[in-house]
């Protein structure tokens, strides 16, 4: 029994344990649903998945499956940056602890609410879980916020190498402490249509109606919802990648007031969505190009650093062009948080700016389909890519080191963005290919796609393997991460 | 180093080799479905659900839909005596035809379409399944039964109307397709990979090493084995035949703010959610594709 509770309080009382259950529910949850769509659909496996576990799929309900689905994992991740802000952040341990049990409570009720009122016949309490499990999640939001207020003297920070104000106000936690307020309020853009609708909600895709002249107010409150979470997410990612990568110096100052910026003009361009939604899109793209240019810096001192410290490792003061980079490359893990952002740009954000300056010149005269395609592989890109940041960072704190860190890193990253890149080749195909002509160039990009994400679900899968043989140890890594803080250096706690 | 070279050497050759160019005119079976292709469908007028929230919808008039898609071979015989007698002309390598032009409200996005000649098929466009000989249209040997592809909204409504028929609504093709229950498919609720030609369908017709998913025959999924490929008979409750897959079907509906046409049913290259009743794509009017083609209502 013992045994059992030591277990339970690594998993669900400690922070890496807590990362580690998320993970693992979001790599099972991942795994089981995407077998049930694309070429796994093709393949066979769908009929197979779907016979073995009674799956119940209703196909007027398809939609609506796939929006529980897309909050399930979605939670989950919420729950794994939130687990990472609490304990990279100063925080009072009361604060932390409510936190982080309120959320984790909620995603598991999001999660086993949810998925089998979706995919398993309409069953109202589960639903009902699945409804609780979100309000709980916003209810930890609102405490995080609280628990992070800046102007908290506690958290004053006199240290001048990271951003502050003059009284002290450290501005990397007001960057945190914006997302969070935006991410509350952005959340109820999507309940308040939730709940208008009630029982009555007739769910739909954002990227099937588009091309809708006539959205009502409702629907364009949920199309603005769904473009600000992931945005935050990503934003929430990149303020984390900052503490890990202990971003500090010139360049944090100058990012500082971007991140802060820059969440707040795209939050409310998402909001604006509503009322405005011309203008609004105008307001987007100033606000993401703010946060982006707060992202860059820390690309800019985060790479200097690497091969600052590369460089002293072998000894060398000043090396030249290639002992530069072979210094910048030397940890894949460490390369990999911000070089993924970098590559964003490639996959995202270039090909985002491309399809909006051409979208009446190109883009529109396609037919919606191949409009609908760019746009689904688009946010695919976005949140896949977002998460292979935050599989880099906590393969560092699960303790990955030597060639098995080497080849985790290597292979999550040129696989993970061979299949990005192939996504991005494919969405845009009817650029390159006419669309009689088009089936080896979807063959190609369809088995470099399948390639690449079988292999970083497969690294997935080792990481969490080794942790869970770790778990049948008596004194395996578990037993030193119970107490184990994220960023070792914080030893005081408020 | 003699591994990597090799490794590099086996993805260049697996890269070349994956863009090889398609066949279009690869040999497709040949089967006679046994249609009319002449043959009309009866929907009497009265109310139904339409739309994936089966929505109370009426229409309260009767009207009849051609049973299959229009084929390749019954547009080369309207081109024929359409271009003879002046309904539409060839200019270059477009046959193109005289449209009055839509009303236009400065929707976002929503461009002009003013009265003039528009695209009707792209006539050097290798996916045409038509060809000229001796100065007449004619299908290319072995599509003649297949819908007629490549054809913009303007073709498809021009052809309707030189006959005295016209595009359906979104409303009566639905109707046709579903009938008064809230079925998701045309037969029913179920979708079978021989229901319908979608993608990865594993019809007769494709090959998704190399050319794709390519049409089918209209009326090929009528129950009858072809060539040992054992179809499921899929009519919709009135009769109808390929309401769900082979090619989209453009519809007649003119929408306040938008120039955009929509279509109705999925086709050979789209995934079976895309083949639900209520689906819809839409495209500018000159838009021409491999997988749309249409039917008129009378």
């Amino acid at each position: 029994m013992q045994t059992l509770l030591n277990r339970f309080n690594y998993l669900f009382r400690s922070t890496k344990g807590l990362i580690l259950v998320g993970i693992a529910m979001t790599a099972l949850v991942s795994a089981l649903f995407g077998m049930l769509s694309g070429p796994m659909a093709d393949w066979g496996v769908k009929d197979v998945i779907v016979k073995l576990f009674g799956m119940k799929l209703v196909e007027a309900e398809r939609e609506g499956r796939l929006i529980i689905l897309y909050h399930s994992i979605a939670m989950i991740v919420v729950a794994i940056e939130t687990y990472m802000i609490t304990d990279l952040l100063p925080m009072r341990k009361n604060h932390q602890v409510t936190i982080n049990s309120t959320i984790t409570i909620g995603y598991l009720a999001v999660v086993f609410g949810g998925l089998p009122f979706a995919y398993w016949g309409h069953s109202w309490p589960f639903h009902g879980l699945y409804i609780a499990g979100l309000s709980l999640i916003f209810f930890s939001g609102c405490y995080l916020v609280y628990a992070l207020w800046p102007w908290r003297k506690e958290f004053h920070i006199t240290d001048k190498a990271y951003a502050h104000t003059r009284r002290g106000v450290n501005l990397e936690r007001v960057a945190f402490f914006t997302m969070a307020v935006a991410t509350l309020a952005s959340a109820l853009f999507g309940a308040v249509p939730g709940s208008f609708y009630g029982n009555g909600f007739e769910t739909f895709l954002a990227e099937n109606v588009v091309r809708e002249p006539h959205k009502s107010t409702l629907d364009l409150s949920i199309i603005g919802h769904l473009h600000i979470m992931l945005a935050l997410i990503a934003i929430a990612a990149t303020l984390i990648i900052c503490r890990y990568m202990d971003f500090k110096g010139i360049w944090h100052k100058l990012a500082m007031p971007f991140m802060i910026f820059g969440s707040l003009v795209l939050a409310m361009g998402t909001w604006l969505v509503v009322p405005f939604e011309s203008m609004a899109h105008m307001i987007i793209y100033g606000g993401s190009t703010i946060a982006m240019l707060g992202a860059l810096f820390l690309v800019i001192y985060s790479w200097r650093k690497l091969i600052r410290e590369g460089l002293a490792e072998k000894g060398i003061k000043k090396g030249n062009f290639f002992q530069a980079i072979a210094a910048l490359l030397r940890d894949p893990i460490k390369f990999g948080v911000t070089w993924q952002m970098v590559f964003m740009n490639f996959v995202v954000s270039g090909v985002g700016i491309f399809v909006a300056v051409k979208l009446d010149e190109i883009f529109r005269v396609w037919q919606f389909m191949d409009e609908r395609s760019i746009l689904t592989g688009h946010w695919h890109i976005l949140a896949t890519l977002t998460a292979t940041i935050l599989l880099l960072y906590y393969a560092d704190l699960a303790g990955l080191k030597g060639k098995v860190r080497q080849w985790f890193g290597w292979l999550l990253i040129i696989f993970s963005d061979l299949a990005f890149g192939a996504v991005t080749v494919y969405e845009m195909r009817r650029l390159i290919v006419e669309e009689a002509s088009q089936q080896p160039l979807i063959n190609l990009t369809t088995l470099l796609g399948d390639i690449g994400l079988g292999v970083v679900l497969l690294v997935l899968a080792a990481l969490m393997m080794w942790r869970l043989i770790d778990l049948f140890k008596k004194k395996g890594r578990w037993t030193k991460e119970e107490s184990e803080r994220l960023d070792p250096s914080m030893e005081v706690e408020p | 180093m003699k591994h990597r070279f090799l490794l590099i050497m086996m993805v260049s050759v697996f890269l070349i080799g994956s863009c090889q160019p398609v066949d279009l005119n690869a040999p497709a079976p040949v089967f006679d479905t046994g249609f009319n292709e002449q043959s009309w469908a009866f929907i009497p007028a009265g109310s139904f659900v339409e739309g994936q929230f089966n929505h109370p919808a009426q229409i309260d008039y009767d009207y009849e839909m051609m049973v299959t898609d229009v084929t390749n071979q019954q547009y080369a015989d309207y081109l024929n005596v359409a271009l003879a007698d002046g309904t539409i002309k060839q200019a270059g390598n477009q046959i193109v035809g005289y449209y009055a032009g839509d009303e236009f409200n400065e929707g976002r996005h929503e461009e002009q379409i003013l009265e003039g000649d528009y695209l009707h098929i792209p006539l050097d466009n290798p996916a045409l399944r038509l060809q000229m000989e001796n100065n007449q249209f004619a299908a290319k040997s072995d599509w003649a039964n297949h819908p007629m592809t490549m054809v913009s909204w303007f073709g498809a409504q021009s052809y309707c109307k030189y006959y005295g028929w016209r595009l359906p609504t979104e409303l009566e093709w639905e109707k046709a397709a579903r009938g008064l229950d809230d079925r998701p498919f045309p037969w029913g609720h179920e979708l079978e990979r021989n229901n319908a030609n979608f993608t990865s369908s594993r019809d007769p017709f494709e090959d998704m090493s190399s050319f794709g998913s390519r049409t089918s025959p209209v009326g090929f999924y009528n129950g009858n084995t072809y060539a040992g490929y054992q179809t499921i008979d899929s009519p919709s409750p009135y009769g109808l035949y390929d309401m769900a897959g082979n090619v989209w079907q453009w519809t007649a509906d003119i929408y306040d703010q938008q120039h955009y046409r929509y279509m109705r049913g999925g086709s050979k290259d789209i995934y079976p959610g895309n083949l639900r009743i209520w689906a819809r794509n839409n495209a500018t009017p000159t838009f021409v594709s491999p997988a749309v083609g249409f039917r008129c209502v009378r």
